[in-house]
Formats: C-alpha cells, sequence, structure tokens
C-alpha cells in the first residue's frame, strides 16, 4: 500500500465490479455457511429460544468412542480407494499416453472419461445389478465354474470398495494421462539409448515427472471418498455404517443439527491436517 | 528386450479392455435389466418395455427430471458469466490482495460436499432463504463458480494482454475490447467452463440431497429415495435415460473440441 498503493488500488476499483458478483456469490453459499457451522456446532440445542454456547457436541466426539472408529475407517477406506484407483489407473494412463497413437488416442481416453459425466448415483446403482445374490457376478460364476458357489456381495464392505473405485477411477486416469502425455517421448528414448533399463526409466525418468499428476488424483478422490454416504447406504447395508452416515443421520434422521455441525467440523479439520501434511510432497512435486 | 516391447502393446490393449469392461459393464447389465420383465431382476430375460410406460406416468420423476434440467441450464448461465468476469478482473488488474481471492477458489473444491451441503442447510434454514428449488440453485452456483474460474483462467494464460491494449489504443471502448477481441479469442475455455457447470449441476447429489424439500427436489434426490425404498427396474429405465442423455451430449461436444489429443 506504501509507495506502489496507487497503481494497485486503481487496479482493485478497476476490477471489483468484475470479481464482485463471483465473490458474493461465493460468500453468501460457502463461506458464510461454513462460519454459520462453526458457530451452530457450539450451540446447546438448535430449537431452544436463548441457545447457550457450549462444547458438549465437541466432547461427544472424543467421550463416546463409536465416532472416532468410525472416522477412522472412514480415512482408511478413502485410503483404500485411492490406492486401488492408482495401481489401475496409472497404467491405463501410461498405455493410453504412450502405447496408443493420434485418433485411436483420443477416441479411447474419451471413453474411459465419459462415465464421469453419467450420474454418479447411477453408477453406484447399477453395480447392485451385479453383485446381489442371483446377480450378473452369481450367474456368470456358476455357469463357468464346475461347482457350485454363492456370490453375495451386495451390502458389504467389498461392495463399497468397488461401487467407490468404480466412481472414482476415471478421475485418476485423466489426471495422470495429462502428466504423462506432457512427458517428451525424446526423453525415454534419452535414457534408453544411455543404456537405462525398463524399470529404470520407469522410476528415474516417468515416475517424478508424472508425480503431480498421480497426486492431483489421490486428492480428487480422497477427499470425496471420506465424507462419503450415499456408496456406503446403497451398496454397504449394514457393513456400510462409516462417519459419513452419521453426520447425514444428524441432518435427516435424528435432526441433533449442532452435533452433525460439530461432526462435519472435526471432519473439516481432519481432511485440512491431511491435506497440510502432504502439503510438502504436493510443493516439491509442483 | 524386442520381443518385450513387440509384446507389450498388446497387452497395454488388452489391459484398457479390461478397464472398460469395469467401467461399462454395470452400466450395460443395468440398462438391460429396464427392458427385463421381471420386477426383481430375475433371470431368464423377457423382454418387456413396461419400466418405461410406467416412467412416463410417473409424475413425481419426470417433474424431478425437469428440475434437474432447469437447475443445470440456470447453474450453467449464471456460473458461466460470473466465473469469466471474474476471471477477466483477476488476469487484468493487479491489486493486493489477488493472490488471497485466487487462494479462495480452493475452498469450494477442496471441501467435500457433505460439509458444504451440511453447512448450506444450516445457514440458508437460519437465515431464511430456506431450502427448495432456490436454494440449490444457489448452492449449485458456488459449486460450478470454481470449476468455470479455474477452466477460463487457464485459457487466459494463453492469451496475450498486448491485444487488448491495441484494441484501447485504436480507440475500443472497454466493453468493445472485451466483447469483440477478448471473448472470442478465449470462447473455447468459456465453453467448456459452462460444460463443467452444466456437468457439476446434473450430477450433483449431495448438496441438492440436503436442501430439497418433498415437492421441490431433484433427480438424483429422487433415484435415491427410490433406491432407499426398494429397488424397481423403473429406476433402471430413468437411469438409463439420463445416462445415454449425458454420455451423448458429451460425444456431441468432444466434437467440437480434441479431449486428450495432442495440443
Amino acid at each position: 500500500m506504501a509507495v506502489t498503493g496507487m497503481t494497485r488500488t486503481n487496479g482493485l476499483k478497476k476490477a471489483l465490479p468484475l470479481l464482485l458478483p463471483a465473490y458474493g456469490w461465493l460468500t453468501l453459499a460457502i463461506f458464510l455457511p461454513l462460519s454459520a457451522m462453526v458457530y451452530f456446532s457450539l450451540l446447546t440445542t438448535m430449537s431452544s429460544t436463548t441457545p447457550s454456547l457450549t462444547l458438549a457436541n465437541y466432547a461427544a466426539f472424543f467421550s463416546d468412542p463409536l465416532y472416532a472408529v468410525l472416522l477412522l475407517r472412514s480415512v482408511k477406506l478413502a485410503l483404500l480407494v485411492m490406492m486401488i484407483c492408482v495401481v489401475i489407473g496409472f497404467p491405463a494412463a501410461y498405455v493410453l499416453a504412450k502405447i496408443f497413437k493420434g485418433r485411436a488416442r483420443e477416441a479411447i481416453f474419451l471413453i474411459v472419461i465419459l462415465p464421469f459425466w453419467s450420474n454418479s448415483l447411477v453408477r453406484v446403482f447399477s453395480w447392485s445389478m451385479v453383485l446381489r445374490e442371483g446377480g450378473i457376478l452369481d450367474v456368470v460364476l456358476n455357469a463357468i465354474l464346475p461347482f457350485k458357489v454363492s456370490v453375495d456381495l451386495m451390502y458389504s464392505y467389498p461392495a463399497v470398495v468397488i461401487g467407490l473405485v468404480h466412481s472414482y477411477l476415471p478421475y485418476m486416469v485423466l489426471t495422470c494421462y495429462l502428466s504423462l502425455q506432457a512427458i517428451d517421448d525424446a526423453l525415454i528414448d534419452a535414457a534408453r539409448s544411455l543404456g537405462a533399463s525398463r524399470t529404470t526409466i520407469l522410476r528415474r525418468v516417468i515416475a517424478p515427472l508424472a508425480l503431480p499428476g498421480v497426486l492431483a488424483g489421490s486428492a480428487l478422490i480422497f477427499i470425496p471418498v471420506i465424507g462419503s454416504f450415499m456408496e456406503p447406504r446403497i451398496l454397504g447395508g449394514r457393513g456400510g455404517t462409516l462417519y459419513g452416515t452419521v453426520i447425514e443421520d444428524q441432518f435427516t434422521a435424528v435432526y441433533n443439527w449442532p452435533l452433525g455441525a460439530a461432526l462435519s467440523f472435526i471432519l473439516l479439520a481432519v481432511v485440512l491436517a491431511i491435506l497440510l501434511a502432504a502439503a510438502p510432497v504436493l510443493r516439491k512435486a509442483a | 528386450m524386442i520381443r518385450a516391447s513387440a509384446f507389450l502393446p498388446g497387452l497395454g490393449r488388452f489391459y484398457i479392455g479390461l478397464v472398460l469392461a469395469f467401467l461399462y459393464l454395470p452400466l450395460v447389465i443395468m440398462a438391460a435389466m429396464s427392458f427385463n420383465a421381471s420386477p426383481f431382476y430375475q433371470l431368464p430375460f423377457e423382454s418387456t418395455t413396461h419400466w418405461y410406460v410406467a416412467l412416463a406416468n410417473d409424475d413425481g420423476l419426470i417433474a424431478a427430471t425437469f428440475n434437474s434440467l432447469k437447475i443445470a441450464i440456470l447453474t450453467t448461465a449464471i456460473a458461466t458469466v460470473l466465473g469469466t468476469a471474474a476471471s477477466l478482473g483477476l488476469f487484468r488488474y493487479e491489486f493486493t490482495g489477488k493472490r488471497l481471492l485466487q487462494a479462495l477458489i480452493v475452498p469450494p473444491i477442496a471441501i467435500p460436499w457433505l460439509i458444504s451441503g451440511t453447512a448450506m442447510l444450516i445457514f440458508f434454514f437460519g437465515t431464511g432463504i430456506g431450502r427448495g428449488l432456490h436454494a440449490i440453485l444457489l448452492g449449485h452456483v458456488a459449486l460450478a463458480l470454481p470449476y468455470v474460474i479455474i477452466v477460463v483462467s487457464a485459457r487466459l494464460q494463453t492469451f496475450s494482454r498486448d491485444l487488448e491494449d491495441a484494441a484501447a489504443s485504436l480507440g475500443a471502448s472497454a466493453w468493445q475490447t472485451t466483447w469483440k477481441v477478448t471473448l472470442p479469442l478465449i470462447a473455447p475455455g468459456v465453453i467448456a467452463g459452462g460444460l463443467f457447470a452444466f456437468a457439476v449441476s446434473f450430477d450433483q447429489f449431495v448438496v441438492s440431497y440436503f436442501l430439497a424439500t418433498p415437492g421441490q427436489t431433484t433427480l438424483p434426490v429422487e433415484i435415491y429415495a427410490a433406491i432407499r425404498k426398494g429397488f424397481t427396474p423403473e429406476i433402471n429405465a430413468v437411469s438409463t435415460i439420463i445416462i445415454v442423455f449425458s454420455m451423448s451430449l458429451m460425444l456431441v461436444v468432444s466434437r467440437f473440441f480434441r479431449f486428450g489429443g495432442d495440443h
């Protein structure tokens, strides 16, 4: 504001009419609601005419071990889904970026990310046709195998994992593909002509350059999965109780909004803590 | 070594085939079941269009479908205009706090929708904005705005500021410069941003779920309620229609853009 103050404030004055509508909207629909949620999480009850401030809702999280257990379960689920997506998605992106060429590559890339634009709820629902007893997986396996098997994965933890991987895999392929595509083939050829083996090239050339894509995809998957409640509800049954479903219950079934707000806020703190812990790696990759 | 590299492309193609099967088989099976007569998805397959007829008579689902389309179109229009304006503001001018404003785009994307959705529910309820379609629209635009700003800003990086200066020095007004010089050149970015906005809104379930009321609801919320009540092939029918609709839309759009091609 001191020396360059003139031009800088002038810039803001001109920029303001362009910025105000968008940032005003974000304030009204994101930033104020988040602040309201913090305040709400400190209230005793929601209907009381004289609401008083309390930390009881946060104390509830620590006094009942169930919440911490479920939160840990959600974190583990998010990590597992994220890792499976890396293991399946990275090789797929690699094949697309480095083996396919021209129009075939464009077409297949489009087909891989196309499900991303179909409804996620519908995609989760479609798995119930496959996984339930007497479903397609059951029928097909019994037709192939010489002995009788009963496959009923529906309403189980593995069903939730399968549904989530299916929902979020296109993100990983997309981000890995974008960073792999940017790697110059000449760089790989150079390493090869200098006598580097296939694994050395992968470890020393491709992996470091592709890391930003892998990390971006991981974050894009981890964040929504840790708060997921729709997928566990549809595919998990009793095995699908997670931190997200408990929060959902507070708002739609139990109507204890202050507790729900406190639980949401704790989840937000955990997400931020994990992102901060990953920040050095992220910065190095960028 | 030579034999290995001849072998790898074939293996790679096979692998991509497996991944595509994983991604598409459940969808294909679900679509097939919408034409199967058994209400309990039982095989053998008996062909029928009964569930589509039932769907056509389901006023609740049809109303919810139109709500979803209305909100997605409005969200696209509002988020694209406001987001493009904000991107131009951030691109053209220098001022203190600019980095902060750029950083503020991240939270709406980085916060799980469960948290944004419940926070909106609390705030809209407490301030009297209330729930319903207007609240859903408020939320969807906020979720879509950051995507538009990111995509349009990326496009602006390839745009030279000299062009705007040249137009201005030739006597064009700020409005003329924007309308005749800047916007045509960044149009692909603006259209891509709009597509993101449409996809974010049309696919959005979590935030809509917390803001919907029984009469004012969107298609995903209605489908979720139906699934929890018990499966019926009617849901398969409406799901099949949505999938065919969104995927065809993206295929048409992709003819205008080179997704994933060599840039």
